[in-house]
């Protein structure tokens, strides 16, 4: 089968173009000489299948972080028939040197010229004719974003990919003798084919960085900015969530509950009230996490979160870090693990395992389901946005902590140097893309992980045969009563021991397993809890939750990209010692204080 | 007449031309893959907060810069 590599400068627009390209049928597959997992998708192209692969985004080739590398061994392992090279229309004048350097390797290629719109609004015209005879390659014009240019890059990929001849898996080593010419030829390939403005510049861009990047309203700006993004989450995932849970319990009351009664008692409270309701109630969340990843691909892909690196590395580089680390714990508000993969670009060891230590404090998606949960039911709807802030800025608090005691350990020198793009925003069909792949990803990870869980809890609290559920003498009271003397000075009861004991596999077992324990669903749930703990257990507990372990994908991640037994260790036995502490200190503290 | 200067000690607005750049090869290569080349121009457009980066614009790129990282830059201006 033939190969086709996809490669382009970070914020080139690659990721969509793939995304149209590939459709649904994206797949993480392993390359001879990379270590990392790449995405790679099967198409029909001039009657025959292709194979795409979709390599990071890089400077140059040369270059000497794990992205750079990844791309350089894949080139010298892998036989590679057409390469497609995606550069931004309008920064030509720098995203040509990869199509050089490419060149200068004797790769069969196809140059695309993404935002050509963009571009051309800015007032750069340019002659893809000329282009495409100065370089040798074919080149077009395109808008990835809009799909404007598809059907002729198609038909010149088509041709292309007809006519080149594959580059056979050699190493590049060798191949980059001739650089320093590469700049020269570059400008005066530039000056032949395209012609810039006497003033280029992004004029909203302007206007927007005046405000946003202010030397003194920035940063409140930012965190302004925050809190109104997670206040806008909670008021339109909330009542979207209480109506999905009223959905699961009628379906469960008016089908499920007369389908199953016929069944022996003990089977019939297993399908029902363990698999049913941990996963119905789970599910529930569903909605919320949809709203949370659409601001979240607002705020990605609208080049905010550079500028956050900007403001906030000053602060960063204080605690070891840099402005990368604070995009990448912002990322981790989603999901801890790509944002885990995002410090790839980073070529210190110590600022790259620095950042990973406190990746895994970033109140991820799924701890986020944890506390809207915890948050309606314990507080009221006036405060319960403000409860979950006050998590959000734990995640920080909790990052400086272990970032300021653990500098010296992971010591960097990295300079740093990031580009600010010009603002965007994600069109409706990313948006429903992101979202759609929101929910794939939950019904991979329910498949999963959170079945399995829900099951093992129903079996802990039912356990051994003829015990009242959850009480004492099943499973699940043993361990929470061995546990107690631990967890209880933190104001954790047995039930909620349990709770977190699976969390440790998956936040999202939690609530799950707290149907199961508590055998209550939806908003009868909310209520059960609410009678069983008072707010301070509430917030000691989500605390806990916060610190104490990421998932196990979490750790899984770290441990491959670490490479380190050692880190590892430090990453799972730190957060929990500091979980238990700060629960503790509040609960008692708490107390102490008449709460 | 054209003098050399540090990168750090330009002002906001100011514009100027790369003399040479005193870093190690990879940053190197990446600096000149967000555009900063030897003999390219740019312009400071701001600082950021806290003796934070700075704002430079080189041709159609925009890009943060440390201020550490700025003394290692000669600029001509």
């Amino acid at each position: 089968m033939k190969r086709i590599a996809l490669i382009g400068m970070p914020n080139a627009g690659k990721s969509t173009l793939f995304n149209r390209m590939s459709g649904a049928s994206a797949k993480v597959a392993n390359w001879p000489g990379v270590t990392v997992d790449l995405l790679s998708s099967k198409l029909l192209l001039a009657g025959e299948m292709v194979e795409l692969v979709d390599l990071p985004g890089i400077y140059d080739l040369h270059g000497f972080s794990d992205d750079e590398q990844v791309v350089r061994h894949f080139l010298a392992n892998n036989t590679v028939d057409l390469v497609l090279i995606m550069a931004n229309a309008s920064q030509i004048d720098r995203q040509l040197s990869l199509t050089l350097q490419l060149k200068s390797l004797d790769m069969p290629a196809v140059l695309l010229l993404n935002m050509a719109d963009e571009a051309k609004k800015m007032g750069i015209s340019i002659d893809a004719e000329k282009l495409s005879a100065e370089l040798g390659y074919p080149t077009l014009l395109l808008s990835a974003k809009y799909g404007q240019g598809y059907a002729e890059a198609y038909k010149t990929i088509e041709s292309s990919l007809q006519h080149s001849r594959a580059r056979p898996a050699q190493s590049l080593e060798q191949d980059f003798a001739v650089d320093q010419a590469m700049e020269t030829e570059l400008d005066s390939i530039v000056k032949h084919s395209v012609d810039f403005p006497v003033q280029v510049g992004n004029s909203t861009t302007e206007k927007i960085d005046r405000v946003a990047l202010h030397p003194v309203l920035g940063l409140p700006l930012f965190f302004g900015f925050m809190f109104f993004m997670f206040q806008a989450v909670y008021t339109i995932g909330g009542p979207l969530q209480e109506a999905t849970a009223w959905l699961f319990e009628t379906f469960r009351d008016i089908a499920l509950v007369p389908l199953l009664s016929a069944l022996p008692p003990l089977l019939n409270g297993f399908l029902i009230g363990g698999v049913y309701d941990g996963i119905a109630t789970v599910a529930s969340f569903v909605p919320i996490i949809i709203v949370f990843f659409l601001f979240m691909a607002i705020v990605e892909d609208s080049g905010y979160l550079s500028r956050a690196a900007f403001l906030m590395d000053a602060l960063m580089s204080r605690m070891g870090l840099d402005g990368r680390s604070f995009v990448m714990l912002l990322m981790g508000f989603g999901c801890n693990v790509p944002a885990l993969m995002g410090t790839r670009t980073m070529r210190s060891r110590g600022l790259r395992l620095l950042t990973m230590l406190v990746i895994p404090f970033s109140l991820c998606s799924a701890r986020l389901q944890v506390f809207v949960f915890m948050t309606t039911a314990l507080f009221s709807p006036q405060h319960a946005p403000i409860v979950l802030f006050s998590l959000y800025m734990m995640t920080f608090v909790i990052v400086i902590l272990t970032a300021l005691l653990f500098k010296g350990r992971f010591n960097s020198q990295e300079p740093f140097a990031l580009e600010l793009p010009p603002y965007r925003l994600p069109t409706t069909r990313q948006m429903i893309l992101r979202g759609w792949h929101e929910i794939g990803h939950f019904l991979k990870r329910a498949t999963k992980f959170i079945t399995i869980g829900v099951v093992m809890v129903w079996i802990l609290t039912n356990m051994p045969f003829g015990v009242e559920p959850a009480s004492a003498a099943s499973w699940s009271g043993i361990i929470g009563e061995f546990m107690s003397p631990i967890l209880s000075p933190a104001g954790i009861n047995p039930e909620l021991t349990i709770a977190l004991i699976f969390g440790f596999v998956a936040k999202e077992i939690v609530i799950g397993a707290l149907a199961v324990i508590y055998g209550l669903e939806g908003s009868a749930l909310m209520t059960g809890i609410a009678q069983q703990i008072d707010w301070v257990q509430a917030y000691s507990f989500m605390l806990f939750t916060l610190i104490y372990t990421p998932c196990l994908s979490t750790i899984a991640t770290l441990r491959a990209e670490a490479k380190s037994g050692w880190f590892t260790t430090i990453s799972l036995v730190w957060p929990l010692t500091l979980a238990w502490v700060i629960s503790t200190g509040f609960y008692q503290a708490a107390r102490f204080l008449g709460y | 007449m054209k003098t050399v200067h540090c990168l750090a000690d330009m002002n906001i607005g100011e514009t100027a031309t790369i003399q040479a750049i005193h870093v190690d090869t990879g940053f190197q290569y990446r600096l000149n893959g967000l555009g900063l080349r030897i003999g390219k121009t740019f312009e400071v457009i701001r600082h950021a907060p806290f003796n934070g980066p700075f704002h430079l614009r080189v041709g159609n790129t925009e890009l943060m810069l440390r201020r550490q990282d700025a003394k290692m830059i000669e600029v001509l201006m």
